[in-house]
């Protein structure tokens, strides 16, 4: 009798440190990010390119880099949506009936989402080479894309299935065509939703590197057409960091800050909007 | 007139949306066999040069002669990812049960909020976090207390990273697939006499289990493929790693190293794609009979 009370002592024990072990990995990350990272960053870090000998340590910023990298996540995300949206407006209002088939698309979405980002960087290469095409912005956004694809469906995709069907019987009697019913009252109902979705998939395509290694290429300067190479945030500090000048690297940890409240503030923003998409929300 | 103008354009919209719904769809089911076929075509001559068993099996990584052993990688990629799991699976367990069926209100509100911000952190910045934090405690403190000497750069630090890392993925899935055990055979439980550990331990894990695999299959399929956090705090050295503080070479970091000169060196390029391929298939594998193995629970999984 006694013996059960102690095992369960000693299991909630063991909880309580696994819970605190996951709360202590975190501030532990995002402590020595911002210890290491902040001292080195400053305005001329986030204002400027690299001029003539950063990367031995002289003048210069990240502007290149966070701004590649926003060109990149925001190309991809818009990108993402047009071809996810419809897909996920598709599974739900086309396909509605036939769920058999729905939990085929959406084992295969699962699949596609546990892709490692290295194999779609590795296949983009393959195919640029293929065609002949150079590392650029382009190619570097439609490898995202591809990779966030799956997220943004499959965020949109359960956002979509909470929309009563009452709704849709209801829009459908009035007369709408299957798009309008779509457009106007699944897309309409569900913003809150769609706009955590969308912070999803940029978050995931601000922070990817393996896939963008390849594809992308890394430069300099600001990217100002689709086909120049563009550089990102995550490979700025993977290079800066294998350099063995230290002040080079303390701007690897510079830029690792501003990629962490970049990423910090998209989260916040997720949850917000999603606390407020709760409260909304109309039960069917 | 005007109505009927109208109505065309609507009924056409419509159609053209459907067009357009339809190719999209179609990218989506073509995108993984493209994937699959893709890196098949291009790995196969390495393939019909070597014989496959001399490819997986052999030790010896010599691309300038020709010879592409991939053993060494894979057993890294191995050591790396099942340690990770040892080292996760445990946390995410215990946790799991204590935020479904311990945890206080104020605990949750807490702990949400740092699963998802942990999962959305990116793998460069958990890389960072490696190097300064993981491996100068694996040099300094870790390994000198086990009698080995290490640089720090090895496959416990990147397994300590990657634990991190695949801790909130799996959990949020353990979480969704513990609320769906049924509260009425809890409180059957409970009401014949057991204690509440003894429910969990009992009812609630035999219930769970087919779940709790497949969040372990999930976790190692995405553990398996993690490239820069890993490869920027696992030493990147050709070995069969024979300790946990020896340096390890992992399959993606063996890609995102090697890509520039993949050109140069006649097969290298076949060589590297079919470790994305390899990596491709065992993570298409897992993933596929995890799925399934969790398809019943009808839960989200993300």
């Amino acid at each position: 009798m006694k013996l059960r009370k102690v095992e369960e002592h000693v299991f909630l024990f063991l909880m309580r440190l696994s819970a605190l072990l996951i709360g202590f990995a975190l501030l532990a990350i995002i402590w020595s990010i911002f210890s290491k990272g902040l001292g080195s960053l400053n305005w001329q870090m986030i204002s400027e390119v690299p001029k003539g000998g950063y990367y031995f340590g002289k003048e210069g910023g990240i502007l290149n880099a966070i701004i590649g990298s926003l060109y990149l996540s925001l190309g991809a995300t818009v990108l993402a949506l047009v071809i996810g949206l419809p897909i996920a407006l598709f599974i739900n209002i086309h396909l509605s009936k036939r769920r058999r088939l729905v939990n085929v698309v959406r084992l295969i979405l699962d699949i596609l989402w546990g892709v490692p980002s290295i194999v779609y960087g590795a296949f983009g290469f393959t195919v640029m080479i293929f065609f002949g095409v150079k590392t650029s912005l382009m190619a570097g956004i439609i490898v995202i894309t591809a990779l966030i694809l799956p997220i943004m469906i499959r965020s949109l995709d359960e956002v979509f299935k909470e929309v009563p069907m009452g709704l849709k019987e209801a829009s459908y009697s009035l007369g709408s065509t299957k798009s309008e019913t779509a457009y106007k009252v699944y897309v309409r109902q569900c913003v809150p939703g769609l706009v955590t979705a969308v912070l999803l998939s940029l978050g995931r395509g601000i922070g990817d590197a393996a896939s963008v290694l390849f594809t992308s290429g890394y430069t300099d300067n600001i990217p100002t057409a689709l086909d120049q190479p563009a550089a990102t945030l995550p490979l700025a500090i993977f290079f800066q960091l294998g350099s063995p000048i230290p002040e080079v690297q303390n701007r690897a940890y510079a830029a690792a800050a501003v990629l962490t409240i970049i990423i910090l503030v998209i989260s916040i923003l997720a949850r917000i909007v999603g606390n407020k998409y709760q409260k909304n929300k109309i039960k069917a | 007139m005007k109505l009927s103008d109208l109505k065309i354009s609507r009924q056409l919209r419509s159609k053209l949306h459907n067009k357009w719904m339809y190719l999209c769809f179609a990218v989506i089911l073509i995108l993984a066999p493209a994937l699959l076929f893709g890196l098949y075509i291009k790995s196969a001559p390495l393939f019909e040069q070597n014989g496959f068993s001399e490819v997986i099996f052999s030790n010896e990584w010599k691309p300038l002669s020709g010879k592409f052993g991939f053993l060494s990688f894979i057993l890294s990629s191995l050591w790396v990812t099942i340690l990770a799991l040892i080292l996760s699976v445990p946390v995410c367990i215990l946790t799991s049960i204590y935020l479904i069926y311990y945890a206080k209100g104020f605990v949750l509100k807490i702990m949400h909020p740092i699963i998802d911000i942990l999962a959305g952190i990116p793998s460069v910045i958990y890389g960072v976090w490696g190097i300064l934090m993981i491996v100068p405690m694996v040099s300094k403190d870790i390994a000198p207390f086990f009698g080995y000497e290490t640089t720090g750069f090895s496959i416990l630090s990147g397994a300590i990273v990657l634990a991190v890392m695949i801790i909130p993925f799996m959990l949020n899935i353990l979480i969704e697939i513990l609320r769906t055990v049924p509260e009425g055979l809890i409180e059957s439980s409970l009401s014949l006499g057991a204690s509440k550990w003894q429910t969990i331990k009992f009812v609630v894990v035999k219930k769970a289990l087919p779940g709790i695999v497949s969040s372990i299959g999930l976790g190692l399929s995405r553990a398996f493929g993690e490239t820069i956090a890993v490869l920027m705090v696992v030493g990147n050295v050709v070995q069969n790693p024979t300790n946990v503080f020896d340096a390890g070479y992992p399959l993606p970091a063996l890609i995102a190293n090697n890509y520039g000169e993949m050109m140069s060196i006649p097969m290298y390029d076949s060589a590297l794609m079919l470790a994305a391929l390899i990596l491709f298939v065992i993570v298409l594998i897992f993933n596929i009979l995890s799925r399934i193995l969790i398809r019943r629970y009808e839960i989200k999984v993300a």
